[in-house]
């Protein structure tokens, strides 16, 4: 029988390995992947890992990668404090389309309005969109001691049916020839977000996720509420020793990581997507769990795990253009990252025995 | 006649000797104890010779055969059994079905019950097989374990500090026990602290300090001073009480009922006392009795009728922890890893769960980090913390050495009623010493001082008055003075609950 059995003293240099360790190991295992799939390894994960950042074309993929990171990142900053602090929103992507629905349908009823306030009102209202969808299923958990991986991952199912149900209906554009899509955020100068430099892809939620991670960063160093976040993740009964409310916490991170979900949801939809549609979603709020662990949950190391993913979603985009490759390859291609980083997280911290088990 | 003689054991782990060159025997029909200040190797030790761990030079002869445990279940075999301190039982199986989970061929159910009620009454240790583990208090437990033991008909029987949670009566029938035992030519190695007992017990002492064998002593003959001397090696000086002086009250609890969180733990019912400024209050009682209750609602982790607390002047029953510890009321809960202390952060981060406020370790919530150094290494330096840093993480402390952190950074506080659950459990004889003083001055200082113990030694050491908590319920604290063991034995019984 195989078991495992934790190491005394896991090597502090394979702790600070394991992402980079997970990622050859997708290149190798995706790379077989794409053997299977006829085409040249080689090509794909050249393709996937250096066209976008070197390659011929990379002055436009360069702009891609920023605008693909700034969401994934923004999203897994909030995510990571739940995370360290043992509360497990799943349900990011449902916070994502509450912020867009709820902040885009605050600027389509002001739509024409020529003032500064509108898109700044906005920001704030997806912010709010995003905090209450995922304050439900904090309350619920405090209330009924509700698992909140199932409540918050349902309810993305609820937010895209209340998405769909919107453009459909109330927020539909009343000069799309009756199209399920909202009235676009370009034509609409108040509510965009443009791209701030020509060719950088730089809008403003690229500018506040920045500021994001250095907040995040001092939050979970210098502050105590960090200091609290981990205390209640690594050591819960001391925590409330303390002083730290459990439920309190539990409201806390999921209305955090909730509003920066929602705010990403706003930014996306006034910039780069440009208006509500049945595909506004693409799924950067389960892909910002990924970014999350990858970066260690630590807002730096986010940083870079969000540009890496961004990476292999443009790399994805141009794999399915020049190897006519499907989509799902590279999703397939970013869960095995995941994948491979929770297994070389198990085997840096345990060690496998095989043989008869001892019992006491 | 020799059962089973160790030569030369010898086990080390990475950083340090826990066993170095161990060489003693026990006879047959013996009570043998292994006595040793906690670090010195005991636990290794046995663990050996129970199959846990095997050694890595040395060899071990039982009845002259060689004998090489790789497994419990072959220590077993050879007649090896033992009770551990902390116990594995399910609390929501019964009696027979805990003692059939741990068999390699359980009989039907029906028999073993009546096995059970064999071996239990042949031994004085009354038990009723089909009760729920849950419902059984530790002493009743610990004879789950020790039947558990028994129906193997040992040749030796290991017992790892048994009389640990048990009361004065309790202790008296296990002894009963342990004699008829040896008397029938089983073994017992016997591990314990508590020296007074093995005086009464045990034919022959081994005594282990820093994982060597000191010597071997015959306990009748010694005294406990001496005995604690081999240990430690060193004179111990026992702590000094200066004349009581009582002032007004500072903590008053009136009528505090509190049902338990836990469905085995214990509910308060109409808890009442008061403690002065100057007093030290032991609290004595087996665990399990709503030791953890009280904690709790001292506390502030769990939120009680706002009338039923009184620090000083303020009714508190509903502040939280934070505010409490801001109004001089601190505590120091038994369990010092994940409890008291988070054992993955370092020290001076660890001050921070009880100081960031009362010893302001912090600005508009922003970490002081040197000044949270600089408490932590004041603490390392006043209460002779051994670690290298205090940058060093929690639970790469001794016990001892992390005990006295903790209390240390809750005394360095300068509260105005401390409150503490088992100030020494598990705690080396010197630092216990170290511990109680340090108690003691708090209380000259004019704080009072809760002390919940098990440890009736211990509070009979250092308190001013006495109260016994049973079953939730309070009896009416008493002088210390003239109070013998014996009377408190009755009280934690629950037959004088006032």
């Amino acid at each position: 029988m195989m078991r495992l059995e934790p190491r005394t003293d896991p090597s502090n240099i394979m702790i600070g390995l394991t992402p980079i360790l997970a990622v050859l190991a997708t290149m190798i295992f995706g790379g077989l992947l794409f053997v299977f799939l006829g085409k040249n390894p080689f090509d794909a994960i050249r393709m996937i890992f250096w066209d976008p950042l070197l390659g011929e074309h990379a002055f436009y993929y360069r702009g891609q990668i920023l605008v693909k990171a700034a969401p994934l990142i923004m999203i897994a900053l909030g995510l990571s404090f739940g995370f360290r602090a043992g509360i497990w929103n799943i349900g990011a992507e449902g916070q994502f389309i509450m912020g867009a629905v709820i902040g885009g349908a605050t600027g389509l009823a002001l739509y024409p309005m020529d003032s500064f306030i509108v898109f700044p009102l906005m920001i704030l209202m997806g912010s709010i969109g995003g905090l209450l969808w995922g304050l439900i299923p904090a309350y619920l958990k405090i209330k009924f001691n509700a698992n909140e991986i199932l409540v918050s991952l349902m309810l993305v199912y609820v937010a895209f049916n209340f998405l769909v149900g919107m453009v459909t209906g109330p927020l539909r554009n009343p000069d799309g020839f009756n199209f399920p899509e909202s009235r676009s955020f370009q034509d609409f100068p108040s509510a965009h977000n443009p791209e701030l430099w020509s060719g950088t892809g730089i809008h403003w939620g690229v500018l506040v996720t920045l500021g994001i991670v250095i907040m995040a960063y001092i939050a979970i160093t210098r502050h105590i509420f960090g200091f609290n976040v981990r205390l209640a993740g690594q050591a819960p009964r001391a925590a409330k020793f303390a002083g730290v409310n459990p439920n309190k916490m539990i409201a806390i991170c999921l209305g955090l990581s909730g509003a920066l979900a929602g705010m990403a949801g706003l930014f996306e939809l006034t910039g780069p997507a440009g208006k509500l549609t049945t595909t506004f979603p693409v799924g950067y709020g389960f892909t910002a769990i990924i970014v999350a662990f990858l970066g260690r949950l630590h807002p730096i190391g986010i940083l870079f795990a969000g540009l890496l993913l961004a990476v292999t979603y443009v790399g994805g985009d141009i794999i399915q253009s020049q190897l006519s490759l499907p989509k799902a390859s590279i999703q397939v291609f970013q869960g095995m990252l995941l994948f491979f980083l929770l297994a070389v997280d198990i085997l840096v911290n345990f060690k496998i025995r095989i043989g008869k088990r001892i019992t006491k | 006649m020799t059962l089973i003689r160790l030569d030369n054991l010898t086990k080390a782990y990475p950083g340090v000797i826990a066993n170095d060159d161990i060489s003693f025997e026990v006879d047959k029909g013996e009570i043998h104890a292994l006595l040793g200040e906690n670090g010195a190797g005991k636990s290794t030790l046995v663990k050996m010779i129970y199959g846990l761990v095997q050694p890595d030079f040395g060899m071990m002869r039982l009845e002259g055969k060689g004998f090489t445990p790789t497994e419990p279940r072959t220590a077993r075999l050879a007649g090896i059994a033992m009770v551990f301190q902390h116990f594995s039982l399910f609390e929501a199986l019964s009696v027979t079905e805990n003692i059939a989970l741990g068999m390699e061929n359980p009989p039907s159910l029906i028999i073993l019950s009546d096995k059970i009620r064999k071996v239990s009454s042949k031994y004085g240790l009354s038990l009723d097989p089909k009760r729920l583990v849950g419902d059984l208090s530790v002493g009743e437990r610990q004879r789950v374990e020790i039947i558990r033991c028994l129906l193997q008909d040992p040749k030796l029987l290991i017992m790892d500090e048994p009389t640990s949670v048990l009361t004065p009566q309790e202790v008296e029938t296990l002894f009963l026990t342990l004699r008829r035992l040896r008397d029938e030519g089983t073994s017992i190695l016997y591990i314990s602290h508590k020296l007074e007992e093995i005086k009464v017990l045990c034919e022959r002492a081994t005594i282990l300090r820093r994982g060597k064998v000191i010597g071997t002593c015959v306990p009748k003959n010694e005294t406990a001073k001496s005995m604690a001397e081999m240990m430690v090696g060193s004179k111990l000086k026992s702590p000094k009480k200066s004349k009581a002086n009582f002032g007004m009250p500072v903590l008053e609890v009136d009528e505090l009922t509190l049902k338990s969180l836990d469905p085995f733990g214990t509910s308060l019912k109409n808890v009442s006392f008061n403690l002065r400024s100057g007093e030290v209050m032991g609290v004595a009682g087996v665990a399990g009795n709503g030791q953890d209750e009280l904690m709790f609602a001292l506390s502030g982790e769990t939120l009680t009728d706002k009338n039923s607390i009184k620090l000083e002047n303020e009714f508190i029953g509903q502040s939280n922890p934070v505010q409490r510890r801001l109004l001089g009321l601190l505590t120091a809960p038994e369990e010092r890893l994940g409890h008291a202390a988070a054992p993955e952060m370092t020290l001076a981060e660890n001050t921070l769960l009880t100081g960031f406020q009362r010893q302001k370790l912090g600005r508009r919530g922003f970490l002081n980090k040197s000044g949270a150094i600089a408490f932590a290494e004041k603490i390392v330096q006043k209460f002779d913390v051994r670690t290298p840093s205090v940058r060093n993480g929690a639970k790469s402390l001794s016990g001892g050495n992390l005990q006295k952190f903790v209390i240390g950074r809750e005394i360095l506080q300068s509260p105005r009623v401390f409150v503490v659950n088992q100030p020494t459990w598990g705690v080396d004889a010197a630092a216990a010493a170290f511990i109680r003083q340090a108690l003691l001055e708090l209380a000259e200082g004019g704080a009072g001082v809760l002390v919940i113990s098990q440890d009736l030694d211990e509070l009979m050491e250092i308190s001013d008055s006495f109260m016994v908590l049973s079953e939730g319920k309070v009896s009416k604290p008493r002088p210390a003075k003239g109070i013998t063991i014996e009377e408190i034995g009755l009280m934690m019984g629950g037959t004088e609950i006032a």
